[in-house]
């Protein structure tokens, strides 16, 4: 076995492999860009080694300087992760000509793996249903009409170098088949330098589901069940789970075998992942084999009991794999939500930014596999994942409900986040009934994620959690010294919950540390919780169920945060609420005469002069950000009244721009 | 007797019913309460003690004498804020505007001699048209004779000021010169000059909210503190606000206990300074992060946000901060900034309530703006109110302390009790890249070498070990521990004494 390893690699996925190689015993090796000078991974690891500037291509995918880090600390064996370097295969070469172990398959199964065309090849002809199609370059739009009638409309055309949706069409007909092939090896060459385009059949109601499979140096090779990732959007997973709520065991282990023996066929020896794709009649295809750790790997090791790192380092060591497949049984059922720095609110948006506060989740069942921590930075560098929340049960259901309690506890701040989003999602009946596609998102968001819809019962907790709140924080202020003497202050009873316009009388009183707070028709609520203020989480039971709240002081109010629903109240003595129903109902200022900055950033450019009036659509300015430069339009007619930024500025978020008249 | 119950009872109603129905309708129909509304929700229920109901104006010119209302438009007495003793007294617009009489004046005047004698706040709430125009210079004395007790009660009990309507002319400076002021935004004005005068005096066309609301008084002038959406919400705030303030100069802040630990660590505070020393952070972080239960009850946010002001409690007990921040103008020190702290700290130093300052200040605001608008002497009154306060002083260098700023910033020089420094604080006259180019001014032509210096300086300077080998700072101490050694700093000094020499007053440079 190895004694140094190296994780070329950030964030969760680096801390996750030295996990392992720490409980193996194997001392661990973090390299580092200047911008993840504090980041967790280099903490965690034994011995950490700067390899460049910020930039992923002068840092993390500098094949160089990894080696030479290897050297410089005595490591014996690399781990990539998943992503820069984990699926080049002139990684692994230079590896192997340094005599440094590549923790992952060899070179060969790598490269036949990892082009489009070969790789579906390759799987028809280890016995791997393939999706229809057409898999050699198509000279010109008119093959590709012919050849989409041959297989049947609706069919897809794809770049070969493709991925991330780039050189992808749909085409339901032949002038659509004609304008697919154009605009997709135009968009193709830009994207990849590379125009080649091949056409398939067009699956509709798609499920991605796909096979882990497990295989040694000495040719054993087994799988690992399945993870139904059809949950995605924009091609990003969202959720993921195992086992999938779809196959049956007939299904997964034709799709098993077939996997095993597409492995067999290129020698695979690690962790890989043959994605398939399934519709509605469970007729499977593959799509392709990622030869590498999955992101989503937590929910097969949550199922079948497995330590997938740990198997990698040894079949890289040169261990046989010992598990048959007989002995791989799938347990329970394990759902990962992938907890992402981004505004859901504000069409995903990426948001970087320090986490000025961080609370994990804990508890039975849940599994936090996260590379940041409270005080963390995330940069506009890399990929603003904040963690991997897995939620793990004897059922889908519980393992929703862990899933989903956690979701409800993940207490972040500083910038925005996807939890709302998450907790929505599996909130969906959909959801629950597993009726799972790749067009979940598209279909059960049609207008987009608006924010999380307070139900009744939500907001009849958040009353009681609010008056239990109001009565503990009202017993603190009442304990300040300098009181008169006999006529110091009572705490009192009586509340009126304020939420919007609705007002709730109540009374609240606290005996043994329960609060018992009444409503007005009597009905009486116990609530028990050792709360204080100041505190970020309110866990109490209400009765005897149990209830976790976010909370956040609001001057004189709360803002209460359950299942990504977030309830402003106020809790106020029965005359403030009284007079308040007197004060005036202020709108808020109208933001359509202003061009807001939609996030952080550099303005670039204004296009625009005061006086100069605009028409809708129109380019107003540019906002860089993420490195993306970001064209902001003019949404309607109008006179540019006033800049109120210029060139040059870092923009906040909703920063003013510039005003019309 | 029967006659007299009766009577008592026909005057207390007609107090009560204040201007009457239809004005007290007007008055709502504004969005704001009436005064005694407001007086329900500042005291705890039940222990208002309202004085001087019957009191009614003695004039007689211009058809006075037929109109008198008991009470005379203004509500004065005592209460208790969560069982504290508090006077106030509320301004009651429905009756003859607010407008402020003799008598009225009196009223106001007999609260604040009497919260004198036995040590407790006054809260002014503030709805007038102004004078009693009717009596002339009967008014102008009234005012006059508030002014005065203002003057005299600045620094014996804590003053403040909700400005909850017209506050105009004289009338301004009373509130001016309370130790806070807060307003209500839309229903809440002040200026010395309305709209109307202004148009005829300088031709300018601007709005009551413009000239003087509660957005324009809290983020341009900084004549107020904090501004409200509303009476209710201003009223609640200010309870909160009562809570961290010493009843009088004669006693200490009171103690407020709850649970946070004082030797709570916050290990997120580690990474709090970015690599890059010319990158902000936000400072309110650090504040929150270090005081109990993140509750921090900051005074003018929207003014000077160069630097943070207000108040917290550490174990209980109220603790004024003091605060470059990073965030704007780069935490420098200028004119505002420097007006705005030196109140606050002279503030804290009148009541007995230590003062923690955290200082990342790279200088003093350089310009034309600057210097004509006379920062020498606006930041010679930080400097002295520092120097002057005889409070227990704790100061927390987090990164930069640049020349004279870092001297005006409680520095040890200036009796600070006890002076820390993050490992990231970096104590020198200026910036490396600045220092150098000035000790070597001859190799300006240089890149190569003058970089080498500025390398040279940087480790030789920007870093807290030379003032720690002085003596100037006490500790060079972990961020994540701040909170703990800050508390055990204040219990340390829970007894100090210190005073100034005998004086009459000093002469802050004003």
């Amino acid at each position: 076995m190895f004694k140094k390893i190296l994780i070329a690699n950030r964030g969760e996925i680096a801390c996750r492999v030295i996990r392992t190689a720490r409980r193996m015993g194997i001392k661990t090796v973090a390299v580092y860009s200047d911008a993840d000078a504090d980041a967790l991974h280099r903490r965690a690891a034994d011995e950490s080694v700067r390899i460049g500037p910020p930039p992923a291509a002068e840092s993390y995918l500098r094949i160089d300087r990894i080696i030479e880090a290897c050297r410089a600390t005595g490591a014996e064996a690399v781990h990539p992760g998943y992503g820069f370097l984990s699926e080049k295969a002139e990684f692994a070469a230079a590896l192997a000509k340094a005599g440094i172990v590549f923790i992952g398959p060899d070179t060969h199964a790598i490269g036949a793996m990892g082009d489009k065309i070969e790789s579906k090849k390759l799987a028809k002809a280890a016995g791997v249903s393939t999706v229809p199609g057409y898999l050699d370059v198509i000279p010109d739009a008119e093959a590709a009409v012919r050849i989409a009638r041959e297989i049947g409309y609706p069919v897809m055309i794809k770049a070969s170098a493709g991925g991330g949706g780039k050189g992808m069409r749909i085409a339901r007909s032949d002038a659509e088949a004609r304008e697919g092939f154009r605009s997709a090896s135009n968009e193709a060459r830009s994207s990849f330098a590379d125009d080649r385009v091949f056409l398939e059949k067009y699956v509709e109601e798609p499920r991605h589901i796909e096979i882990q499979v497990l295989g040694d140096a000495h040719g054993h090779v087994i799988h690992l069940g399945e993870r139904e990732c059809s949950i995605q959007r924009r091609h990003q997973k969202v959720i993921e789970e195992a086992p999938s709520p779809f196959l049956d065991p007939g299904t997964r282990a034709a799709m098993g075998a077939q996997a095993v023996a597409l492995a067999k066929a290129v020698d695979y020896r690690s962790a890989g992942t043959v994605e398939f794709i399934v519709d509605k009649q469970r007729n499977f295809y593959f799509l392709e084999m990622n030869t590498r750790l999955q992101v989503e790997h937590p929910v097969t090791e949550l199922v079948t009991g497995l330590d997938l790192v740990e198997w990698m380092i040894r079949i890289a060591a040169g261990e046989k794999l010992t598990l048959r497949q007989s002995d791989v049984a799938l347990r329970g059922s394990a759902i990962e939500a992938r907890v992402y720095a981004e505004d859901p609110l504000r069409s995903f948006l990426p948001s970087i930014g320090r986490l000025t506060r961080y609370l994990p989740p804990e508890g039975e069942g849940v599994r936090v596999d996260t590379g940041v921590f409270e005080g963390a930075e995330i940069s506009i560098y890399y990929d603003p994942m904040i963690a991997k929340l897995v939620g793990y049960g004897a059922s889908r259901a519980e393992a929703t409900r862990r899933l989903g309690e956690a979701l409800n506890a993940y207490y972040i701040r500083g910038l925005s986040h996807n939890v709302a989003f998450l907790a929505a999602v599996l909130r969906k009946e959909r959801f629950a009934a597993g009726g799972l596609s790749t067009n979940f998102i598209a279909e059960e968001f049609p207008h987009g994620f608006t924010g999380v819809e307070i139900t009744p019962e939500a907001m009849a907790e958040a009353i009681i959690v609010a008056a239990a709140v109001q009565r503990i924080t009202a017993e603190s202020e009442a304990r300040i010294s300098g009181q008169l003497a006999g006529h110091g202050r009572l705490v009192p009873e009586d509340w009126v919950v304020c939420v919007g316009d609705a007002q709730h009388r109540v009374t609240a009183a606290r005996e043994n540390g329960t609060v018992t707070v009444t409503d007005a028709e009597g009905g009486c609520r116990l609530v028990a919780s050792r709360w204080q203020p100041g505190e970020p989480l309110f866990r109490g039971m209400i009765d005897a169920a149990s209830v976790t709240f976010q909370v956040d002081r609001d001057g004189i109010g709360f803002r209460l945060t359950r299942h990504g629903a977030t309830i402003p109240v106020k809790v106020l003595p029965p005359r403030a609420a009284e007079l308040l129903t007197q004060m005036p109902v202020k709108q808020p200022p109208d933001l359509s005469r202003f061009l807001l900055s939609p996030m952080p950033g550099l303005l670039v450019s204004i296009a625009v002069a005061e006086g100069e009036e605009v028409k809708a659509g129109e380019e107003l300015a540019v906002v860089e950000a993420m490195k993306m430069e970001n064209v902001l339009r003019a949404e309607r007619d109008g006179t540019v009244a006033k800049l109120r930024a210029k060139p040059g500025d870092s923009l906040a978020v909703d920063q003013v721009i510039l005003e019309f008249g | 007797m029967q006659e007299i119950l009766r009577q008592l009872e026909q005057k207390r109603e007609a107090a009560r019913g204040g201007g009457g129905e239809r004005r007290v309708q007007a008055q709502h129909a504004k969005g704001k309460l009436t005064a005694r509304e407001r007086l329900d929700l500042l005291f705890d229920p039940g222990s208002f003690e309202e004085w001087d109901m019957f009191v009614e104006h003695r004039s007689s010119d211009f058809g006075m004498a037929e109109h008198k209302v008991p009470g005379d438009g203004v509500v004065t007495g005592y209460g208790t804020v969560n069982g504290r003793l508090v006077f106030a007294f509320s301004q009651d617009f429905t009756v003859f505007g607010g407008a402020l009489s003799e008598a009225h004046a009196e009223k106001i005047c007999k609260i604040m001699d009497q919260a004198m004698k036995v040590g407790a706040p006054v809260i002014g709430i503030n709805d007038s048209g102004g004078a009693r125009i009717q009596e002339g210079v009967a008014s102008l004395a009234g005012y006059a004779e508030v002014f005065e007790r203002n003057v005299l009660a600045s620094g014996v009990v804590p003053q403040i000021s909700l400005i909850m309507g017209p506050c105009a002319g004289g009338a301004v400076y009373s509130p001016a010169m309370t130790d806070v002021i807060f307003m209500v935004k839309d229903s809440s004005y002040m200026f010395v000059t309305g709209p109307d005068v202004v148009k005829t005096v300088t031709h300018e066309t601007v709005t009551q909210e413009e000239l003087g609301g509660a957005v324009t008084h809290t983020a341009r002038s900084g004549v107020a503190d904090l501004a409200f959406e509303n009476d209710v919400e201003a009223l609640l705030q200010l309870r909160r606000f009562i809570d961290f303030l010493p009843a009088s100069n004669r006693e200490k802040p009171p103690l407020r206990p709850n649970s946070d630990s004082p030797d709570r660590d916050e290990m997120s505070l580690d990474t709090l300074i970015p690599a890059n020393p010319n990158k902000p952070y936000d400072m309110r972080e650090l504040i929150e992060k270090v005081v109990d239960q993140g509750d921090f009850f900051e005074l003018q946010p929207s003014y000077a946000r160069n630097i943070i002001i207000g108040f917290a409690r550490m174990e209980g007990s109220t603790v004024g901060i003091v605060a470059n921040q990073p965030m704007v103008l780069a935490g420098c020190l200028d004119i505002d900034s420097s007006r705005k702290a030196a109140r606050f700290v002279r503030f804290c130093d009148c009541f007995n309530i230590p003062i923690i300052t955290f200082v990342d200040v790279p200088g003093f605001l350089p310009g034309t703006a600057q210097e004509y608008g006379g920062i020498i002497k606006h930041g010679a009154k930080l400097l002295f109110a520092f120097a002057e306060a005889t409070v227990p002083k704790v100061t927390v260098i987090t990164r930069k302390a640049y020349g004279g700023a870092y001297d005006v910033m409680s520095s040890k020089h200036l009796r600070g009790d006890v002076n820390y420094a993050w490992p990231s604080a970096e104590i020198a006259v200026m910036g490396p890249k600045g220092a150098v180019e000035i000790i070597f001014r001859s190799d300006i032509g240089d890149p190569a070498k003058l970089e080498a210096r500025t390398e040279e300086y940087r480790e030789k300077f920007a870093n807290p070990f030379v003032a720690g080998s002085r003596g100037f700072i006490d500790d060079v101490i972990m961020p994540h521990g701040t909170r703990r050694r800050i508390c055990r700093s204040l219990a340390m000094l829970r007894h100090k004494q210190l005073s100034n020499p005998w004086k009459k007053h000093a002469n802050i440079p004003l």
